[in-house]
């Protein structure tokens, strides 16, 4: 299969798509000129330019725009630049884009595609750097989808276009330029379907974003030391595929779950909770999380490299993980 | 001609100092970074150096700045030490903001720079809250607020002028219009020709400036700011310039023509400002004077540099210190 970089892979996913439905427009901020990361290069050549717009610095009026779109119509793909600005569409995403459908008692869809790209890489400091979408999923009426792979971007993208509903679709921007196998042809990936990146027996890892390869990563060293984990990406966030993080920790009996953002009010809380609600009687031990500090994003090289959740703090999850017993002895 | 007089000449003179100042630190900056020293996302005010310093220039040390994400000239300008402000855009410790803001969070407040944004408008309502802040307080405080004309077509933006004007606010709102948003010109963003315009709408005087022309922009920033503390409310100044650089350091520029670039060479700030001394008979005719001050802020600045590079880096304990006042 050929090698394609996670970017390039959204790229042409987005160009496929437009191939195939007139309707799909892009919004964005220099998005005719690529953007700072070149997801759209060549686009607005292949299309026109009232198909790949470059609007204003104008976030909310775009958001709403392309809501309003979206119920008569057209299929719009926003681009919000990084994520922290969208905080400032945050009215048009959370009180209509996610609620017209039930407030209209079906009578609008909102086919709407949101792509943002966030996380921590470069020292962009505190305004260039957060992971947000714990802020999503508890708006019922949003699909939250967060690829950690080329090919995932690519099939999980093109369903996000084709969904009757507003996803939001985070890019990590440590993950533009890593590469991965992309088929030829690239399938829509159903949405609440997580992917098992490895298979393990002692410890089940649920990874999201850029902590699937940490996580992945973490499972070559611990397997030196014998200890054998699950690493699960769940791919979309919500939906959320439960039941394949179910029947993994019903064999393992453990669970960490590990995601880039700020750990408090973080998913990993969420899955937890999920999780103990029905499957507490097969858990050897509690439900770590691996997550930020409680803090914003410092720019300092040292303090970011600090604040940023990796390989090593998903070892060490683990590693508490296994160290409790049910009985309270060690295990 | 003669000469415009002794206190004069000085006062003139600082601000070609204060010009080169700001263009040696930001030359050192994107040395540094291309070195690997500075690390972030460095948005660069090389060639725009006028407008911050001709309007900084005449504001009182208890006046407010905020800048926006092209900050470094805004907090030099208004008297941020350049050591500390080094330091912060290394990472280090001895920052102004202890490695936790970086280029686009500066915040000087000991001489008034309130702070800087990553967000575009981001600090365009927060200059009203100086503002309020400052008519509440009665001292004729004004503040001063920076912004791109990418900032022009943002929401807060349009409510900012909109608040300034209804309660009178004393502020000044200082557009520095390079002509582009990151890649894009400003007339695919608008079709309002003057971002003036703008200010008309909310029943704000306005004008607009050469902004490579330092003079000018001192000129229009001392009626708004008279008229700001004499409680006669907001001002919009347009100062039109030019960013002779990419976007951000590591940006080829590729949008723009050549042409363009040789266009604005004649109009650079500092060189544009030493000729006038010239013909104002400030400089000699071999500008040697003005050489002397080039040299001196260099070396000034190699010193800053090293100083910010030797600087110990912020404790880790520090990461998770301050996330609340306590
Ligand atoms: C709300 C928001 N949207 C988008 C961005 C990304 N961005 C950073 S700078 C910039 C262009 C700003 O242009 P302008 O206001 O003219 O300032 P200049 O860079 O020319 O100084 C954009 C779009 C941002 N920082 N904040």
């Amino acid at each position: 299969m050929p090698e394609l970089r996670y970017i390039d892979a959204i790229r042409r996913a987005l160009q496929e798509e437009m191939e195939n439905d007139e309707s799909i427009v892009i919004l964005g901020e220099d998005v005719t000129l690529g953007g700072p990361f070149g997801a759209t290069t060549g686009l607005a050549d292949k299309f026109g330019v009232t198909r790949v717009r470059n609007t204003p610095i104008s976030e909310g009026a775009v958001m709403g725009m392309a809501v309003g779109a979206s119920l008569v119509g057209l299929r719009p793909i926003v681009e919000i630049m990084f994520v922290d600005f969208i905080t400032l569409a945050m009215d048009q995403l959370v009180n209509h884009a996610a609620k017209l459908h039930y407030m209209s008692g079906g009578q609008l869809r909102v086919p709407l595609t949101v792509r943002v790209q966030g996380g921590i890489s470069g020292g962009y400091g505190a305004h260039h750097s957060q992971s947000l979408e714990a802020w999503f999923l508890h708006v019922p009426g949003l699909k939250v989808v967060a690829p950690a792979t080329a090919s995932d971007a690519a099939g999980l993208l093109k369903s996000a276009i084709r969904d009757d509903n507003p996803v939001l679709f985070l890019e990590h921007r440590a993950l533009y330029w890593t590469g991965g196998e992309v088929g030829e042809v690239i399938e829509p990936i159903i949405f609440g379907r997580a992917a098992i990146r490895r298979a393990g027996t002692d410890a089940t890892v649920v990874a999201v974003s850029r902590m699937v390869p940490a996580a992945l990563e973490a499972a070559e060293r611990l397997e030196e030391s014998g200890t054998s984990i699950e690493v699960i990406d769940p791919r979309t966030l919500a939906p959320l595929d439960l039941d394949t993080i179910l029947e993994s920790v019903r064999r393992t009996g453990r669970l960490v779950v590990a995601h880039e953002a700020v750990t408090v009010g973080g998913i990993g809380g969420e899955i937890a909770a999920q999780v103990q609600e029905v499957a507490f009687a097969d858990l050897t031990g509690p439900v770590l999380r691996v997550g930020a500090p409680f803090a914003p994003v410092a720019s300092s090289p040292v303090l970011e490299k600090l604040f940023a959740p990796g390989v090593d703090a998903i070892v060490d999850a683990v590693q508490r993980s296994l160290a409790f017993s049910r009985d309270g002895a060690p295990a | 001609m003669t000469s415009i007089g002794a206190a004069e000449d000085r006062a003139l003179l600082d601000l070609l100092e204060r010009m080169w100042l700001i263009r040696a630190f930001e030359e050192k900056v994107s040395d540094l970074y291309a070195r690997g020293h500075i690390s972030g996302l460095l948005h660069l005010g090389i060639g725009q150096e006028g407008s911050a310093v001709g309007a900084c220039s005449i504001l009182r040390d208890d006046d407010y700045v905020l800048g926006s994400h092209r900050a470094h000239a805004h907090a030099l300008a208004k008297g941020a030490d350049p050591e500390r402000l080094m330091a912060e855009l290394a990472g280090r410790s001895t920052g102004y903001c202890a490695g936790k803001g970086g280029s686009m969070h500066l915040v000087a407040l000991e001489c008034g720079f309130v702070t800087a944004t990553g967000v575009v408008a981001g600090s365009i309502p927060l200059g009203l809250g100086t503002a309020l802040a400052g008519q509440q307080a009665g001292m004729g405080q004004v503040t001063v607020v920076f912004f791109g004309d990418g900032a022009g077509q943002a929401g807060p933006f349009h409510e900012s002028l909109n608040l300034a004007s209804l309660w009178k606010l004393p502020l000044v709102f200082l557009c520095e219009n390079n002509g582009y948003a990151e890649f894009t010109p400003l007339s695919a963003h608008t079709n309002i020709e003057r971002l003036t315009h703008y200010a008309d709408t909310y029943q704000i005087p306005s004008t607009t400036v050469e902004g490579n022309d330092v003079l000018a922009v001192q000129a229009a920033t001392e009626q708004a700011v008279e008229l700001a503390r004499s409680g006669g409310g907001p001002s919009f100044i347009e100062a039109l310039t030019h960013r002779p650089r990419g976007h951000y350091e590591g940006d080829q520029a590729k949008y723009r023509e050549l042409s363009e670039r040789e266009e604005w060479k004649e109009k650079d700030p500092i060189a544009r400002f030493e000729m006038y001394l010239e013909q104002q008979n400030v400089l000699s005719e071999d500008a040697s004077e003005a050489r002397t001050i080039e040299a001196d802020v260099r070396q000034r600045i190699e010193a800053v540099a090293e100083a910010a590079l030797d600087a110990p880096w912020p404790a880790p304990e520090s990461l998770t210190s301050q996330v609340l006042a306590s």
